[in-house]
């Protein structure tokens, strides 16, 4: 379905969101108009969703971040929605995902500081439901982080 | 600059949710003049806050249905220099993001495979191979949100 035209302007995009389509056609040599269609056609089915900005968290003074991974008590048959809507309202939580695997669900949390980030798990984490085990893991540096897809 | 005013945190929230929008239909849409909303847009880029872009993919929808969330612990640590892990792990394309942690594992990955024995191939050729590559736990992805941080 995805001709190489198209694969050659999601990756141009994808290096650079900011290209205009007059750079993209330079760049993929295709006209600017089989430009315009193409991204037009990428959106309307789904493949291009859009284009969001990062916000870099350490330089609003959030310098510590953590990975937590938690095991739930799966004999509560809601015990994945409740935990889900119930960290929905932690403002600190950044990334919430499940897994198939030893771990059933995954934060990502920032804190200012370890003082911020120890308020935040014993009052807002730890009060968290159908918790039966957690297991933390404190961000270093990020090696790579485009999160691009190979295509 | 962490002293954000309202403007800057409804600025920030609305661009990390479609980075498209012009100065203008912020500007409009909060109620500040266009010239207003262009300088609090470029001091937030200059300060390095908003930091870039990110193109949003159905992976899907481009033949990659399988994300997997790796941790993996070093088993030679000492002899192998992280430099040398990081390089090439970050050398695969399959490889979408790579995180130094601190904990039960080393590093944290995240890997995109087009089904489950792609996966199994792209763990068992590019990743266990690594060099220094010790206890490897996979993770495979069911679902994913996320959320605008404490912004509001």
């Amino acid at each position: 379905m995805l001709k190489d035209e198209d694969r050659r302007i999601l990756r141009y995009l994808q290096s650079d969101p900011t290209l205009s389509h007059a750079e993209l056609a330079e760049r993929t040599r295709l006209s600017p108009q089989s430009i315009t269609r193409r991204i037009a056609r990428l959106e309307e089915v789904g493949i291009l969703k859009g284009v969001c900005a990062r916000i870099d968290w350490q330089k609003l003074g959030y310098s510590v971040e953590v990975s937590l991974r938690f095991t739930l008590d799966k004999t509560q048959p809601r015990a994945f929605d409740e935990f889900l809507d119930a960290a929905r309202s932690v403002p600190e939580v950044l990334e919430m995902q499940t897994f198939l695997g030893r771990v059933d669900v995954r934060l990502s949390v920032i804190a200012r500081d370890m003082a911020h980030y120890q308020e935040v798990y014993r009052d807002r984490i730890l009060t968290l439901p159908h918790i039966a085990e957690i297991e933390a893991l404190m961000h270093v540096a990020r090696i790579k982080s485009e999160e691009a897809l190979p295509i | 600059m962490s002293d954000l005013d309202d403007l800057d945190r409804k600025l920030l929230t609305a661009l990390a949710h479609d980075a498209r929008q012009s100065a203008g239909a912020l500007a409009r849409r909060f109620g500040v003049s266009q010239p207003a909303a262009w300088r609090r847009i470029k001091r937030l880029q200059e300060a390095g806050i908003l930091a870039g872009r990110r193109l949003m993919l159905d992976a899907d929808k481009l033949g990659y249905g399988v994300t997997v969330f790796l941790g993996i612990k070093l088993a030679t640590k000492g002899r192998v220099s992280l430099d040398d892990f990081e390089r090439a792990v970050s050398a695969i394309p399959e490889v979408q993001t790579v995180e130094h942690v601190l904990g039960l594992y080393d590093y944290r990955l995240r890997v995109v495979a087009r089904d489950l024995p792609d996966f199994e191939r792209i763990l068992r050729r590019r990743i266990m191979t690594l060099p220094g590559a010790g206890e490897v736990e996979a993770n495979v992805l069911l679902s994913e949100e996320r959320r605008p941080g404490p912004l509001g």
